[in-house]
């Protein structure tokens, strides 16, 4: 007789396995494509079933990406993927849901489901990939785009302030905020890592360029020159420390962060320690992208996990509730329902 | 018949035999006239008589009191034989104020009865009901010397039954309504066992309370018995319904247990996602009461979530349900082509009301049925049933659901505000009477290389349903259009084509799986057929009936449930007739896709005023046609 060695032993899945037959048709250098492969990467890793994955998402460049993945997965209307991944999470738990999305779905038409899926927390991924564009309506100006910009419908410049997407998540309430950018792949896959372990809405901004309608936005971020001067790795009870040379941090002055030069009597200790679960810090860290635009306070912009907190999510909530009545009151039968409380009957 | 009952030799009342009474309790909003109305509808049901209700609520919360735009009304029609509506006219109408009788009198019969409260007929009342500054009362200056009017202080009467009761002036206010239902109960000759009761059940934790309401409603009897306002008493007897049992049951009711009865039959869950508006929202609150029977209920941030939520439900194996009215469903209308195009179950609950835009919310129309056929952009065919009575609500969604799961189709089910609230005894099933509903989730590869085709379909154009989760199945489904059978993005134009038609393919074929058309009333071949569908089933139905009873006019009845697609036989059936009319609480909706289909030179009679039709209105304008060349 022969021994069956099948399901002995759990098979490690590959980048590959979560690689569908289609063909991925962003163009040629969008940064869409570093972020799916990092996904791809990364899930291997993450344990769970590949059957267990549903990937959700909504309308734009970035809302090919189920397509891609050899999950399940939906690719649905313009801005409702939040809402409708909320849909498929509350009525099974037991999958792990993930939602891609742009910043143009997410902010713009989406608006209203983005703040509400934040304050209701279910335990899903949101991964938000910001061009500052719209790419797949080829090229207008989105709600992340700077005051000025022009695109097509703005050939005198952009009238319109943009969101600023950490302050806003954190405003909603959010239990988890990241940043992070397509060229640098070792901290995108990090931050996925970080976001799947969280327990609640993980929302996740990744900094994504479009070559063919704003290439460069965020080349500063991404450039051997202007990189370590322009971008601020953030690290849980670590010193906020940037510079060509980490020779500069940041310091609080109060409620004011101030960047000050290390060495002369200034060492690490003085500086800001990250402290991912402080929501004040975390509105300061967002804020870092608004003063930015002003020369005399520019500071870098923070990458890594701005925020997270524990707090319940509306998905287990839900089923918890359920089991609770359950447990008090019972079922009521069928035929109980149908005959309700007072009946009658004639002869 | 009249008897004389009570012969001391002070006063003689008659008690009078008759087979159906109208009754309409108005008021303001304040005064519990719902309440008063439904206590006195379940004790008619109780006692063995056919009821039909209207409720009538005003479409501002709190618009000030004693106006007439704070004016509620229940309508109840009770009576020994079968009742299909909540009547035309009332016989008697109960008004706690003056705006109630300015917006209501017009409706009650010459020669019907006025309960009314007389406190609230003071200078201050008429001047708010509108009446100009200095006029006289209407129940003092002789507009109503063809009413038999019976004027009560009733705000008096409750505050001197209750001067003992240690309550505050707001709260002796509240319990009026439990004085006029007492006198009503007098009046029909209605034990007050049943009202008893339930104060009991409700007031339990509030002794003071209920022994005030308990005092207010007894007052109200002993004020019927021992004063010599009333001369005569009605007496009706039960209605000969077919035996069984029975409960009362509203068309939201209806429809909010049709959906639990069907998912529980269907063996899955139960998702409603939904957003608040009128008149849908009791079945949000109704569905809310069911978790411990693992119905999960989400009130979405909005229309669109609430379907897109129910949408994400489905995909994972849940009856996903959305319940709205029309302007919900002119928000879901790009939701619903997502739902189209993935072919998944889905069943959207449209509870019309009057339109366009904010229109008339707590009034009834059935102007959203065009909309359900088509207003969707792209070639978004899909099922609508309509549901004709409050009691129907139930066998409709059940068989909405039904057609969803069976055939992987989302489902639009019709209500109106009419039967939504409108309630009626119901000889409810048991589990074991209910159709089977037949789903199976697909758990292999469906083609011979091992590969899953996910818009694979049966013989019925049916694609499978598989819940993520399913090891070896992973697939991607979306709005983009699909290459036939694999499922995967296809811009080819032939293919959209193919795909636009199997779509619709899937739709006809659900005409093999529903009943064929056939007379509720009258025969196969006539001179006029009255077509009709949704809530004018009741008004056409008494119309033809008593057409047919008096024997001079050839008519027959036929009412539809589904409306999308028709019964197969619907053609030949409207060919056997001369003549097609087809009143709609429209402009002519129904019409338009009968004309359209089945070339027939229908009719329309519309009604669009936010109210039913009348039986009389159906009758004269059957007989009119009927006599026209
Ligand atoms: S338009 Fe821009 S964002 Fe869209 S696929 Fe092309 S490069 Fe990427």
């Amino acid at each position: 007789m022969e021994t069956s060695t099948e399901n002995t032993a759990p098979v490690k899945l590959t980048a590959k396995d979560f690689t569908s037959d289609q063909e991925v048709k962003w163009c040629p250098g969008c940064g869409d494509y570093s972020i799916l492969k990092q996904v791809q990467t990364v899930l291997p890793d993450m344990g769970g079933d590949r059957e267990k994955y549903v990937f959700v998402s909504g309308i734009g460049c970035s809302s090919r990406f189920p397509y891609y993945m050899a999950t399940y997965g939906m690719h649905s209307i313009h801005g409702r993927a939040p809402a409708i991944a909320t849909g498929v999470k509350a009525a099974n738990p037991e999958l792990n849901v993930w939602v891609v999305t742009g910043d143009g779905d997410l902010l713009s038409i989406g608006g209203n489901h983005f703040i509400h899926v934040m304050r209701r927390n279910p335990n899903i991924k949101l991964m938000m990939f910001n061009n500052e564009i719209y790419g797949l309506t080829k090229g207008q100006y989105s709600p992340t785009s700077s005051k000025g910009i022009v695109t097509k419908s703005t050939p005198y410049g952009s009238i319109d302030e943009p969101f600023n997407p950490a302050e806003l998540a954190l405003g909603a309430k959010t239990s988890f905020f990241a940043r992070t950018i397509d060229r640098d792949p070792k901290h995108m896959q990090a931050v996925i890592h970080r976001a799947n372990k969280h327990h609640g809405t993980a929302f996740v901004e990744v900094y994504q360029n479009c070559p063919v309608f704003n290439d460069g936005v965020f080349f500063i971020f991404t450039e051997k020159e202007t990189k370590k001067e322009e971008c601020l790795f953030i690290e849980h009870g670590k010193p906020l420390v940037f510079g060509q040379t980490e020779n500069k941090g940041i310091k609080l002055d109060g409620l004011k962060p101030v960047i000050v030069e290390l060495g002369n009597g200034v060492s690490k200790d003085d500086l800001w320690i990250h402290d991912e679960e402080d929501k004040t810090k975390a509105f300061m860290l967002a804020r870092f992208a608004d003063l930015s635009k002003d020369s005399e306070t520019h500071f870098p912009r923070p990458f890594g996990v701005f925020f997270r907190e524990d707090r319940p999510c509306i998905d287990e909530d839900m089923a918890k509730q359920i089991e609770t009545i359950q447990a008090k009151k019972g079922r009521t039968s069928l035929n109980k329902i149908l005959s309700g409380e007072k009946t009658w009957t004639i002869v | 018949m009249e008897t004389i009952l009570d012969s001391t030799p002070q006063r003689t009342t008659i008690i009078k035999e008759t087979d159906s009474v109208v009754v309409r309790f108005s008021g303001d909003s304040g005064d519990g006239m719902q309440l008063t109305g439904m206590q006195f509808t379940d004790t008619s049901a109780f006692l063995g008589q056919d009821i039909s209700t209207f409720p009538e609520f005003p479409a501002e919360i709190r618009a000030p009191a004693g106006t007439l735009a704070g004016v509620s009304g229940f309508q109840v029609h009770f009576g020994s034989k079968e009742i299909y509506t909540p009547g035309d006219m009332y016989d008697v109408l109960v008004v706690m104020n003056s705006a109630a009788l300015k917006s209501d009198l017009p409706r009650l019969r010459k020669g019907g009865i006025i309960v009314a409260n007389v406190a609230g007929f003071d200078s201050k009342n008429l001047k708010l009901a509108g009446y100009p500054e200095g006029a006289k009362s209407p129940l003092e200056d002789g507009t109503l010397e063809n009413y038999q009017v019976y004027k009560i202080d009733v705000t008096k009467h409750t505050k001197d039954a209750l001067k003992d009761s240690g309550l505050g002036m707001k709260e002796v206010d509240r319990c009026k309504n439990m004085f006029v239902l007492g006198v009503l109960f007098w009046m029909f000759d209605k034990s007050m066992e049943y009202t008893i009761k339930n104060l009991q059940e409700k007031f339990g934790k509030k002794p003071e309370l209920l022994n005030a309401n308990l005092i207010a409603l007894k007052s109200g009897w002993n004020y019927g018995d021992n004063t010599e306002i009333f001369t005569t008493r009605y007496k009706i007897s039960a209605a000969k319904l077919p035996a069984g049992v029975y409960r009362n049951i509203s068309g939201n009711q209806g429809l909010a247990i049709g959906l639990i009865a069907a998912a529980e039959k269907a063996g899955v869950p139960l998702f409603l996602g939904s957003y608040p508006i009128t008149p849908a929202s009791d079945v949000l609150h109704e569905l809310s009461k069911y978790k411990a029977n693992g119905v999960k209920t989400f009130q979405a941030e909005d229309e669109i979530a609430a379907i897109c939520s129910a949408i994400g439900a489905a995909y994972t194996g849940s009856l996903g349900v959305t319940t709205t009215s029309g302007p919900g469903m002119a928000l879901k209308a790009e939701a619903m082509g997502l739902a189209v195009i993935f072919e998944i179950p889905l069943l959207i609950c449209d509870i019309q009301r009057g339109g366009p835009s904010t229109g008339l919310p707590t009034k009834t129309e059935q102007a959203d049925l065009l909309m359900a056929m088509h207003g969707r952009h792209g070639e978004a065919p899909l099922p609508i049933v309509a549901a004709a009575t409050p009691a129907d609500c139930f066998d409709a969604v059940y068989e909405a659901v039904r057609i969803a799961l069976e055939h992987m189709t989302p489902v639009i089910f019709l209500s109106d505000g009419y039967i939504a609230n409108g309630a009626e005894p119901w000889r409810f099933p048991t589990e074991d009477q209910l159709p089977p509903i037949n789903l199976k989730f697909t758990t292999t590869p469906n083609s011979e290389n091992g590969k899953f085709l996910p818009y694979k379909r049966d013989d019925r154009g049916v694609r499978p349903w598989v819940k993520p989760g399913t090891k070896g199945l992973e697939h991607r489904i979306g709005g983009l259009e699909k290459q036939n059978e694999t499922g995967n993005v296809s811009y080819d134009s032939k293919n959209h084509e193919l795909m636009v038609k199997l779509r619709a393919e899937k739709i006809e074929k659900i005409a093999d799986s529903i009943p064929l058309a056939k007379p509720d009333s009258g025969k196969d071949k006539a001179k006029v057929l009255v077509l009709g569908w949704g809530s004018t089933y009741g008004a056409i139905k008494t119309a033809v009936l008593e057409l047919l009873d008096e024997g001079v006019v050839d008519v027959a009845h036929v009412h539809l449930r589904h409306m999308n697609p028709f019964p197969k036989n619907l053609g030949q059936i409207l060919h056997g007739y001369d003549k097609v009319l087809i009143p709609e609480m429209n402009t002519g909706q129904l019409r338009q896709l009968i004309r359209a289909k089945y070339l027939v030179p229908a009719e329309g009679f519309s009604k669009v005023q936010g109210m039913p039709f009348t039986t009389e209105e159906i009758k004269e304008k059957i007989t009119e046609l009927h006599n026209s060349k």
